[in-house]
């Protein structure tokens, strides 16, 4: 098993990609920055469930995106956070 | 870059309908048709089913119901498949209309 890629505090961006498979990266959060809340171990990916058994398990990171980023008409607290898991292949390194 | 159709968090969706209702029968036979289809072996597992709504063409998704999604994606898979002929599927489908037509005549 590799070494995580992305360490808890790191910022990272959600890839913008389209593949038109199944893969369990919402439109909305695409092309977001936040980061790294915690690393949640090892999981099948999403893409490869179809006709197979999600070999190889990637690593997964659950991502915080605070709302207001998010929704262009969000009205809550400027704190409020979204919280959602994506993989190590979708996350990009923020310089 | 098209998105794909199931898609949809964070756009507009108007007032949402949260009237209770019955499952229909129809219903409970597609499900039960999936179920026997995946026993039997002859598609691989709910992943190749979701696939099968996601590919659906957009005007497709929003017009078909829960059920009938399921019913579209079990049809192509099955297409696809072999199991079942494109033609046998259309000449089934057409005698059940045509049966509904005469019903709904009497």
């Amino acid at each position: 098993m590799s070494a995580p890629e992305f360490h808890v505090g790191q910022q990272v961006r959600i890839s913008d990609r389209r593949p038109p498979v199944h893969h369990r990266v919402p439109s909305y959060a695409k092309g977001k920055i936040g980061w790294i809340e915690r690393v949640c171990g090892m999981h099948g990916t999403p893409e490869k469930f179809i006709r197979g058994n999600g070999d190889p398990k990637r690593r997964l990171y659950r991502v915080r995106i605070p709302q207001v980023t998010l929704w262009s008409s969000y009205c809550g607290g400027d704190s409020d956070v979204l919280d959602i898991e994506i993989f190590e292949h979708w996350l990009e390194v923020v310089d | 870059m098209t998105e794909l159709p199931h898609d949809l968090g964070g756009q507009d969706a108007g007032p949402i309908d949260l009237t209770e209702r019955d499952t229909a029968h129809w219903e409970w036979q597609i499900d039960a048709m999936v179920r026997l289809a995946l026993n039997k072996g002859l598609i691989s597992d709910f992943a190749e089913l979701r696939d099968g709504i996601e590919q659906l063409e957009p005007t497709d998704y929003e017009r078909l119901s829960y059920y009938e999604r399921w019913a579209a994606s079990l049809a192509y898979a099955l297409v696809g498949r072999g199991v079942v002929s494109r033609e046998a599927l259309e000449r089934k489908t057409e005698s059940i209309r045509q049966r509904q037509q005469q019903d709904s005549n009497k």
